[in-house]
C-alpha cells in the first residue's frame, strides 16, 4: 500500500497526528462544529463530576473502538460494516458500563442508561465510519482521543456552569455557600437557579457556547440559504 | 426654548457619534420624527411602532394603579380585617405603590439598557418593544419577588428571547412571557404557592395565636387545592382577590380590551377566540363532572366543577388573553390563523389549568405553546388558501 510507506517515514508525534486530537478540540469539535452527540451532552451535564466521567468514558470508547476497527478494516466485509461496528461499540460500552459500576457504583447509578446510550452517539459511528475504516491504528487511536476529548471539553464547560449555577456547587463541593445555613452567597439572598438543572438551560448553554466559538473563528459560520 | 428644541439639538449633536441611537430614540419616542422617506412607498401611517406601543401602555395603566391598591387592600385586611376597610384609601395605594414602583423602576432599567447597548453596538435604532414588556412584567410576578431576580430575568429575556432573534418584531415567544417562564422554572418558590400572591405572605408573619397572618394563596390554590372558595364572582370580576398585579381586576382588563380594539391594535379575533374556547373547555369539564364521571373524592374535583364562565374570572386568563396573545409578532398572522390560535390558547389554559394543579396558572404556557406553533397554523392557513383559489382557477379554465 502506498499509504504503509509514507507513514513508515512519519515520526510518531509529527505536526498531521497532533492536528487529529488538537482540531476537534476547537475547530472541528465533535459536539459544537458537526453537532453531534447532543443527547447525552444535555442529559449528564448537571454535575461536573458525571460530565468527566462521560467524557472519559466516551474517549475510551471511541479510541479503543477506532483502534480495532482500524486493525479490521480490510477484512470487514462492506456491506455488514455497520453491524460490525456496532458489535465492537457495544462491546466495550459494556467494558466502560461494568468498570464504573464495579469501582464508582454511585456515579453509575447516576448516570443510568447513559453510559449504555454511548452505543448510539453519533460521534462514536462517526468517526468509526469515517476516520477508522480508512486510516491506520496509530491515527485511528489519536483521533479518537481527540474527539473523545472534544466531546469531553464541551461537557466539562456546560458541566461548570450548570452544577455552579444550578445547585451553588462544584465537584460537589458547596462553593457558593450552603442554600440551607445561609452562608456565603446565600446570606445575601441569593438563590440557586434551579432552571439549570433542567435540560433546555443544558441546550441555551450549549447554543451559547456555540454562538461564542463561532463568533471568535468567522470560518465556521454556515452560509445561509 | 421647547423641549422638542433641545431634543433635536441633542439629536443633531450627536449625529453620527456612538450616542447617536440614543439621542435618536429619546426625541422620537416623545415626538414624529422629522425626517421625510426617500424612497419606496410615500404613504405612512402616523402610529408608528412608539405610537402602537404607547397606545398599550395606556390600557395596562387602570390595571395597574388598581393592582397598587389591591395589593394594599390584600396585606391590610389580612392582618386587620376586611371588614371596616376602604378600597380606595392612601394607606393601601403607599403599600402597593412601595411594593410596584420597585419592580417597574428594575423592568424597565435593565430591559431599556439592553435595548440601548445592543443598539449603540450594533448601530440600528432603539427598538421600542420593550415599552410594552417592561410594562407587562411587573403586572405577572408576585409582588414579593426579590428585585435581582427580576433583574436576572429580564436580562435573559430580552437577550436569549428577544435579541438572539434577531430584536423586536422578530422574536417567536412574547418576551414578557419568557421572562415569566424563565422566573417560574428557574426559582419556582418565589413563583408559585400559596406563600407569594399577597405582600408579607413570605415574610411569615405570624398573628398572636401562631396562625399566619398572611395567606398568599390565590383563588385557583384555593381550587386546586379542593377547598371552597369564599369570593363572591363579583369580587372575582371586579378583582379584589389575591393575585399578581395585574391579573386580578378582570373588569379594569375588559376596559383595556375595548381600547385596545377601539384602537384598532389588540386584534378582535383572538381575543374573542381564546374567551370561546376557555368557554368550551369549563363546558367540557362541567359536564365531566354532571355526567358523574368526576366525584367529589377526585382531586380535580373542585377545578373541573368551577362554572365554566367564573374560570375567566380567576388567575391570569383574562389578562394573558387581552394583552400577550394578542402580542402582533408572535401571534398568527392571518385572519384564519388568528381565531385558531385564540381558540387554542383558550382551550389549553383551562386544560393545563385543571389538570396539573401543581402547576395552577396555564394561560402563561398556553400562550407559549402557542407562539411556537403560530408560524405552523400561519402555513397551513395559507396553503389552504392557495389550494382553494387553484382549484377554482381549474375550474374556469376546464
Amino acid at each position: 500500500m502506498a499509504d504503509n510507506k509514507t507513514k513508515e517515514k512519519e515520526p510518531l508525534f509529527s505536526k498531521k497526528n497532533l492536528g487529529l486530537v488538537k482540531d476537534p478540540l476547537a475547530d472541528n469539535n465533535p459536539i459544537t462544529v458537526q453537532v453531534l452527540g447532543i443527547c447525552s451532552a444535555l442529559a449528564i451535564t448537571a454535575e461536573l463530576k458525571a460530565a468527566i466521567i462521560m467524557a472519559l468514558s466516551v474517549t475510551f470508547v471511541t479510541a479503543m473502538g477506532n483502534v480495532v476497527i482500524s486493525l479490521m478494516r480490510n477484512i470487514i466485509p462492506n456491506s455488514i460494516r455497520i453491524i460490525t461496528q456496532l458489535v465492537v461499540a457495544a462491546t466495550l460500552v459494556i467494558i466502560v458500563d461494568l468498570t464504573l459500576k464495579a469501582y464508582v457504583p454511585d456515579l453509575a447509578k447516576k448516570l443510568s442508561v447513559f453510559v449504555g446510550l454511548i452505543i448510539t452517539n453519533c460521534i462514536i459511528m462517526g468517526r468509526f465510519e469515517a476516520f477508522a475504516l480508512g486510516n491506520g491504528p496509530w491515527k485511528s487511536f489519536l483521533d479518537g482521543i481527540g474527539n473523545g476529548l472534544g466531546y469531553g471539553i464541551i461537557l466539562v464547560i456546560v458541566g461548570f456552569f450548570r452544577e455552579l449555577l444550578g445547585s451553588g456547587k462544584l465537584f460537589g463541593f458547596e462553593v457558593l455557600g450552603n442554600p440551607v445555613d445561609k452562608t456565603g452567597l446565600y446570606a445575601l439572598g441569593y438563590h440557586n437557579n434551579g432552571f439549570m438543572l433542567l435540560a433546555p438551560m443544558a441546550l441555551i448553554t450549549l447554543g451559547l457556547i456555540i454562538g461564542f466559538q463561532r463568533s471568535r473563528n468567522k470560518s465556521l459560520i454556515e452560509e445561509t440559504h | 426654548m421647547s423641549l422638542k428644541q433641545n431634543l433635536h439639538n441633542l439629536k443633531l449633536k450627536y449625529q453620527g457619534t456612538k450616542m447617536e441611537q440614543t439621542f435618536n430614540a429619546l426625541h422620537t419616542f416623545l415626538y414624529m420624527p422629522n425626517n421625510t422617506t426617500h424612497s419606496g412607498a410615500h404613504v405612512r401611517d402616523a402610529a408608528d411602532l412608539k405610537r402602537v406601543m404607547n397606545t398599550v401602555i395606556m390600557a395596562m395603566v387602570p390595571v395597574l394603579i388598581f393592582g397598587m391598591f389591591n395589593a394594599g387592600y390584600q396585606y391590610n385586611g389580612q392582618i386587620n380585617g376586611f371588614e371596616n376597610l376602604a378600597f380606595l384609601s392612601w394607606d393601601n395605594f403607599v403599600v402597593g405603590l412601595e411594593k410596584i414602583l420597585p419592580l417597574l423602576i428594575v423592568s424597565y432599567g435593565v430591559g431599556l439598557g439592553i435595548e440601548f447597548i445592543f443598539a449603540t453596538v450594533k448601530k440600528h435604532e432603539v427598538e421600542e418593544g420593550y415599552l410594552v414588556t417592561g410594562m407587562l412584567v411587573p403586572l405577572v410576578v408576585p409582588i414579593d419577588l426579590p428585585l435581582w431576580m427580576l433583574a436576572v430575568a429580564v436580562a435573559f429575556g430580552v437577550i436569549i428571547g428577544k435579541e438572539l432573534f434577531g430584536g423586536t418584531g422578530m422574536n417567536v415567544l412574547n418576551p414578557a412571557l419568557t421572562i415569566r417562564a424563565f422566573l417560574f422554572f428557574n426559582w419556582a418558590a418565589f413563583m408559585s404557592g400559596d406563600k407569594i400572591w399577597v405582600h408579607g405572605a413570605i415574610d411569615g408573619i405570624k398573628k398572636a395565636n401562631g396562625v399566619d397572618a398572611i395567606s398568599g394563596e390565590t383563588v385557583l390554590g384555593t381550587l386546586a387545592a379542593n377547598k371552597h372558595v369564599g369570593y363572591s364572582a363579583y369580587d372575582m370580576f371586579m378583582g379584589f382577590i389575591p393575585g399578581s398585579v395585574g391579573e386580578t381586576s378582570t373588569f379594569l382588563i375588559l376596559l383595556g380590551a375595548a381600547w385596545l380594539l377601539f384602537a384598532g391594535i389588540g386584534s378582535a379575533r383572538i381575543m374573542i377566540s381564546a374567551v370561546i374556547g376557555a368557554l368550551v373547555m369549563g363546558l367540557i369539564f362541567n359536564g365531566i363532572v354532571d355526567a358523574g364521571v368526576i366525584t367529589e373524592s377526585s382531586k380535580f374535583y373542585s377545578l373541573m366543577h368551577f362554572p365554566f364562565w367564573q374560570h375567566l374570572l380567576i388567575g391570569g386568563i383574562a389578562f394573558g388573553i387581552v394583552f400577550m396573545a394578542t402580542d402582533p409578532v408572535t401571534a398568527s398572522q392571518t385572519n384564519t390563523g388568528k381565531i385558531i390560535y385564540g381558540f387554542l390558547i383558550g382551550l389549553f389554559s383551562i386544560l393545563i389549568r385543571v389538570f396539573n394543579p401543581a402547576y395552577p396558572e396555564g394561560v402563561m404556557m398556553a400562550i407559549l405553546l402557542m407562539n411556537v406553533f403560530a408560524p405552523t397554523i400561519d402555513h397551513y392557513v395559507v396553503q389552504a388558501n392557495v389550494k382553494r383559489r387553484m382549484k377554482r382557477l381549474k375550474l374556469k379554465t376546464a
